[in-house]
C-alpha cells in the first residue's frame, strides 16, 4: 500500500483514514452477514426453541445434539463422507490428470470430466436421483444392469402369474400341480395377476380339454375374469395362455416330456405309460425380470451420494493438479528416467512428492466443502431415507427451519459445525502464510 | 410504524367520511355502509403458499372482490410457496412477521398462539358463526379463543380409483372396508396392483392411518390422540395400526413393493395409478389428487379416474366423518383493514369466487355445492358441507417436530412402518416416545 497521501493531507493520519475508506465496505458487510451471525448463533444456541428471555437451557441444546438418533447419524455420515470423498478425489483426480497428458483428445477428455463442476449440486442431485430409480424402466444404472442380466437370463414370459388355486404350488420357481394324474386325465393349470395387455395376442377363449384314453391333456389358462370367476374352473371368458412350457413329471419328480400350450391353453402328452405323474408349468416362464438395485433404499442410500459427489469433484481435482503438473520441472522427471526409474517409480517417488503442495490444496478445500455438504443429499435422497442419509447442515436446516423450528438447537448443530471446520482452516491459512 | 400510519390514515378517513356523510345528508343504509367501505383504508400483506401454479390467480380474484368493497384497503399478497413454514417462523423469530399469513399446520398456530405472536380474531365469530358449523370455529380455536379462519379446506378422506382397472377387474368402489380388501385381492388377480403409495411423502402415511383411526374409532376418540390424550401406546392405535398393516403389509399388491414405495412421491404414486395401461389401481389421498391427474397424465374424468369416499370399518354415526386438511388464515396485527378482510373471507361470497373455478372446498355452508365446476369435484367437496363431524389432519394438528418434520418423528416412524408392518408395538412405543418428547417442549 505505497499509495501516496492524498494532496495536502495530514500525512499519516490521511493515510489510515484512506485505508478505512477502502476496508469499510469489505468490513462492513463481513460484520453483518459473517460476524454479526455468528455471534448470534454461539449465543442462540444456549436458549430454548422459541425465545431469548427465560429460555436459557444452558448446554440442554448440545445435549440433544449427542443423544438424538437422527442427529447421531449425521454426525456419523459427515465422518464417513470426510474418510472417503477428499482421499477419493483427490485420487481420482491425480490419476485423470496424469493420464490426460498422455491421451491424444486430452481437451475433450478435461472438458468432460469438468464439465459436472458447471452444473449446481442441486441439479446433479435431482439427475443422479432419476438415474438410481430401482425401477429399470426409470433408472438408467438400473436400465444397464437389466440389459446386462437380460442378456444371460431372460426374464420368464409370464412373470407376474401367480397359481389361482391351492393346489398348484410353487416349488423350485416352477408350479407344479400337486393332485396326481395318470394316462387318461386333465391337468388344469389356472393362473392370475396376469395384466390383459400380458396375455399374448393369439390368445383365444381357454377349452378345457376331453380326457384322452392314454395321455395327459390339460389347459394352461388366465383363471380370470372381470369379478375373479370361479377359482380352478374354465369358464367363457377366460383366456388360454398359449406358448406356456408344460413339463409332465415322475412321481419321483423327473421330467419325462415337456410341450408347448396351444393358443387356447390346451396342451397334450401323448402315450404316456401307466403310473402316477404330476404336471407343472416350468420355472423359466416366471423367471422374473432384473428388478434393479434399490440404490435410493436405506442400504446403499449413502454410497449413492458418494459417487455422485466425487462424480462433481473429480474434475476440480483434474484441473488443479493438471495445473501442478504443467508447472512441474520436466528435467526431474528425465533424470529419473535416465536414472532407469520405470513409470510407476517415477510417479510414485517423483510425481507425487513434487505435487504434494497441490494435492494438500485439493484435500484440504475438499474436507471443508464435505464437512459442509447439504444440496446435494437434499435433492438427490428420498425423503423416507433423509434419517439414514443425514448430514450436519442438512440436520440443521430440518431441525432449525423445517417443522419443528428449534433455533435453540438448529443453532447448536451450526456451532458445532463451526467448531469442525474451524482447524481444517487454520491449517489452511498456516499453509498460506508458509507460501506467502 | 406501519400501524401508526394506517391509523393516521383511518382516522383521517373516518373524518373525512363523516364530513361528506353530514353535508350529503346520506341516511339511507347501503349509502351509509358504501361510506364505511369508503372509512377504512391501509395495507394489508398476507403471505400464503399459492404461487402462480398453484392458486395465486384464484386467490388474486377474491382480493380483487375484495378491493372493490374497500377501495381505499390494499392487499398486498406475496406468493411464498412450499417454504411458508420456514419462511413464517424465520420472520416471527425476527420480529417482523406479514400482517396475515396463511397456515396449514394448527399445531403451528397452537405453538405461534402460546408465544402470543398472534392475535385473536374475536371480531369474526359472528360472522363465522353465521356460515359455519361449530366444529369449523373450534378448528381455529386454540385455548379458548378464535385465531383463525378455515378458509381453504381439503377433503382427505377419499380414494381415487383408475376406472378401466376396476373395469378390468370387474369390481366396483367399495362400501367398507372388508369389501375393499376383498376388491384388492380380485384386482391383484387381475394383473394389477391394487395400491399406489407415495411413501416417501411420509404425509401420505399418516393420512391413510388417520382415516383408518377416524373410520374405527370415531371423532371424539380421534381428537383425543391428536392432542396426545390417548397415548399411542394405547390398544386403540395397535387396533388401528393393524388394519393398516392389511393394506401397507400386502406388498405384492402395492406398486414397487414396499421398497419402491418408499421412494415414490405422492405425485409418482399418482401418475402411476392413472397412466395407461394402470401400473396400479388406488390412491388413498385428498380432494387434490383430482389436480394432479389432469396435470400430468392423459385420465379423463369419470371414463378414466373417480372417485369414492373412504370406506366404512365400524358402523356408526361417524361412518361419514370427513377428515380435512387446509388452509387456516391466521393475522399477527389487528387494525380495521385487517378486521375487514378477515370477515369478507369469512363470507360465502369470498369462497364462491374460488370454488366455482374449481380445486377449493370449504365448510361455509351458504356456498351451493353446485357451484363446483364438474362432477367429480361436487362430490368431493359435497362430503365437507354435509358432514355431521370435521376433523383436522392429525399430523398437521400436532407439534410439528413430531407431526411435521420431514423425515423424522411421525412421518419418518410411519415409514418405518411400512419398511416393516409387523413391528407393531416396536413402532407404537418410538411414536409415543417422540409424541411426549415434542409435547414436552
Amino acid at each position: 500500500m505505497a499509495a501516496p497521501p492524498p494532496s495536502g493531507g495530514p500525512g499519516r493520519l490521511g493515510r489510515y483514514l484512506v485505508g478505512a475508506f477502502f476496508l469499510a465496505p469489505a468490513l462492513f458487510m463481513l460484520g453483518v452477514w459473517m460476524v454479526y451471525p455468528a455471534v448470534y448463533t454461539i449465543i442462540r444456541s444456549f436458549f430454548g426453541p422459541t425465545g431469548f428471555v427465560g429460555h436459557w437451557v444452558g448446554f440442554a441444546n448440545y445435549k440433544t445434539l449427542f443423544t438424538t438418533s437422527t442427529l447421531t447419524t449425521a454426525i456419523k455420515n459427515n465422518a464417513i463422507w470426510v474418510a472417503v470423498v477428499p482421499a477419493m478425489v483427490t485420487a481420482v483426480g491425480l490419476v485423470f490428470a496424469v493420464l490426460t497428458e498422455r491421451i491424444r483428445w486430452a481437451v475433450a477428455f478435461k472438458t468432460a470430466v469438468f464439465l459436472p463442476m458447471a452444473i449446481s449440486a442441486f441439479a446433479t442431485g435431482v439427475t443422479w436421483r432419476i438415474m438410481y430409480q430401482q425401477d429399470p424402466g426409470l433408472g438408467a444404472i438400473n436400465a444397464l444392469g437389466k440389459t446386462i442380466s437380460g442378456a444371460f437370463s431372460p426374464a420368464g414370459v409370464l412373470s407376474t402369474a401367480l397359481p389361482s388355486t391351492p393346489s398348484l404350488q410353487s416349488s423350485a420357481g416352477a408350479l407344479v400341480l400337486k393332485t396326481p394324474t395318470h394316462p387318461g386325465g386333465v391337468a388344469l393349470l389356472g393362473l392370475t395377476g396376469i395384466a390383459p395387455d400380458q396375455v399374448p395376442k393369439s390368445s383365444v377363449q381357454a377349452v378345457k380339454p376331453a380326457p384322452k384314453p392314454g395321455d395327459v391333456v390339460g389347459t394352461v389358462w388366465r383363471d380370470f375374469k372381470p369379478g375373479g370367476g370361479k377359482a380352478g374352473v374354465v369358464e367363457t371368458g377366460e383366456l388360454g395362455l398359449p406358448g406356456v412350457t408344460v413339463e409332465l413329471r415322475s412321481a419321483a419328480g423327473k421330467t419325462i416330456q415337456s410341450t408347448k400350450s396351444k393358443s387356447d391353453g390346451t396342451f397334450d402328452f401323448a402315450k404316456v405309460p401307466a403310473g402316477t405323474y404330476t404336471t407343472a408349468i416350468g420355472a423359466q416362464t416366471f423367471a422374473k425380470p432384473f428388478g434393479g438395485f434399490a440404490w435410493l433404499g436405506p442400504n446403499l442410500i449413502v454410497p449413492s451420494l458418494l459417487i455422485a459427489y466425487i462424480w462433481i469433484w473429480a474434475g476440480f481435482a483434474m484441473v488443479v493438479i493438471g495445473a501442478g503438473l504443467a508447472a512441474m520441472p520436466r528435467d526431474v522427471l528425465e533424470a529419473a528416467r535416465t536414472d532407469g526409474a520405470n513409470e510407476w517409480q517415477t510417479f510414485r517417488r517423483v510425481t507425487v512428492p513434487l505435487l504434494m503442495p497441490v494435492l494438500s490444496v485439493v484435500f484440504i478445500t475438499m474436507i471443508i466443502n464435505v464437512l459442509k455438504v447439504f444440496d446435494i443429499v437434499y435433492a438427490l435422497a428420498p425423503e423416507s431415507e433423509y434419517a439414514k442419509a443425514n448430514v450436519i447442515a442438512l440436520a440443521m436446516y430440518f431441525t432449525a427451519f423445517q417443522g419443528a423450528g428449534n433455533f435453540g438447537v438448529g443453532s447448536a448443530i451450526a456451532v458445532f459445525l463451526f467448531l469442525l471446520v474451524i482447524p481444517v482452516l487454520a491449517l489452511n491459512v498456516r499453509r498460506f502464510r508458509r507460501e506467502a | 410504524m406501519t400501524r401508526t400510519r394506517i391509523v393516521v390514515v383511518a382516522v383521517a378517513a373516518v373524518a373525512t367520511a363523516l364530513f361528506v356523510a353530514g353535508l350529503a345528508g346520506a341516511s339511507t343504509s347501503s349509502s351509509t355502509k358504501a361510506h364505511q367501505n369508503q372509512a377504512v383504508s391501509g395495507t394489508v400483506t398476507f403471505d400464503g403458499i399459492w404461487t402462480s401454479s398453484s392458486g395465486q390467480v384464484q386467490f388474486q380474484d377474491v382480493i380483487n372482490a375484495f378491493e372493490k368493497l374497500y377501495p381505499k384497503v390494499h392487499v398486498q399478497y406475496k406468493p411464498v410457496g412450499n417454504n411458508l413454514p420456514t419462511v413464517l417462523t424465520t420472520a416471527v423469530a425476527g420480529g417482523h412477521p406479514p400482517d396475515m399469513a396463511d397456515i396449514a399446520q394448527p399445531g403451528t398456530i397452537a405453538q405461534f398462539a402460546k408465544e402470543g405472536k398472534l392475535k385473536p380474531i374475536t371480531y369474526a365469530k359472528s360472522t363465522m358463526a353465521k356460515y359455519f358449523a361449530p366444529a369449523w370455529a373450534s378448528l381455529g380455536t386454540f385455548s379458548g379463543k378464535l385465531y383463525a379462519l378455515p378458509f381453504k379446506a381439503a377433503n382427505k378422506s377419499v380414494v381415487w380409483y383408475n376406472v378401466p382397472a376396476f373395469k378390468a377387474a370387474g369390481v366396483t368402489p367399495p362400501k367398507t372396508f372388508a369389501q375393499l380388501l376383498k376388491d384388492a385381492q380380485t384386482i391383484k388377480s387381475s394383473g394389477t396392483p391394487a395400491y399406489s403409495i407415495g411413501g416417501s411423502d411420509g404425509w401420505t402415511l399418516t393420512d391413510m392411518f388417520e382415516n383408518i383411526y377416524l373410520r374405527t374409532f370415531g371423532a371424539a376418540k380421534y381428537d383425543q390422540l391428536s392432542q396426545h390424550k390417548i397415548k399411542w401406546t394405547d390398544p386403540s392405535v395397535t387396533t388401528a395400526l393393524k388394519t393398516m398393516a392389511k393394506i401397507v403389509g400386502d406388498t405384492s399388491n402395492i406398486y414397487g413393493g414396499t421398497s419402491g414405495a418408499l421412494q415414490y412421491g405422492f405425485n409418482d404414486s399418482v401418475t402411476h395409478a392413472f397412466s395407461s395401461p394402470a401400473k396400479a389401481a388406488m390412491v388413498f389421498e385428498a380432494d387434490f389428487v383430482g389436480g394432479v391427474i389432469t396435470s400430468s397424465t392423459k385420465a379423463k374424468a369419470k371414463t378414466g379416474f373417480n372417485t369414492f369416499t373412504w370406506p366404512s370399518i365400524t358402523p356408526g354415526p361417524d361412518a361419514s366423518a370427513v377428515e380435512i386438511a387446509g388452509d387456516l388464515f391466521v393475522t399477527f396485527r389487528d387494525n380495521p383493514a385487517i378486521e375487514a378482510f378477515v370477515k369478507y373471507l369469512a363470507s360465502p361470497q369470498a369462497a364462491e369466487i374460488w370454488a366455482k373455478q374449481g380445486g377449493f372446498g370449504t365448510g361455509n355452508h351458504n356456498v351451493p355445492a353446485s357451484i363446483y365446476p364438474d362432477p367429480i369435484t361436487r362430490a368431493t367437496e359435497a362430503p365437507i358441507l354435509s358432514a355431521k363431524s370435521v376433523v383436522f389432519d392429525m399430523s398437521d394438528n400436532q407439534p410439528p417436530a413430531f407431526g411435521a418434520t420431514t423425515g423424522s418423528g411421525e412421518w419418518g416412524l410411519f415409514q418405518t412402518f411400512l419398511k416393516n408392518p409387523k413391528n407393531i408395538s416396536g413402532i407404537q412405543k418410538q411414536l409415543e416416545a417422540a409424541a411426549a418428547a415434542a409435547y414436552k417442549k
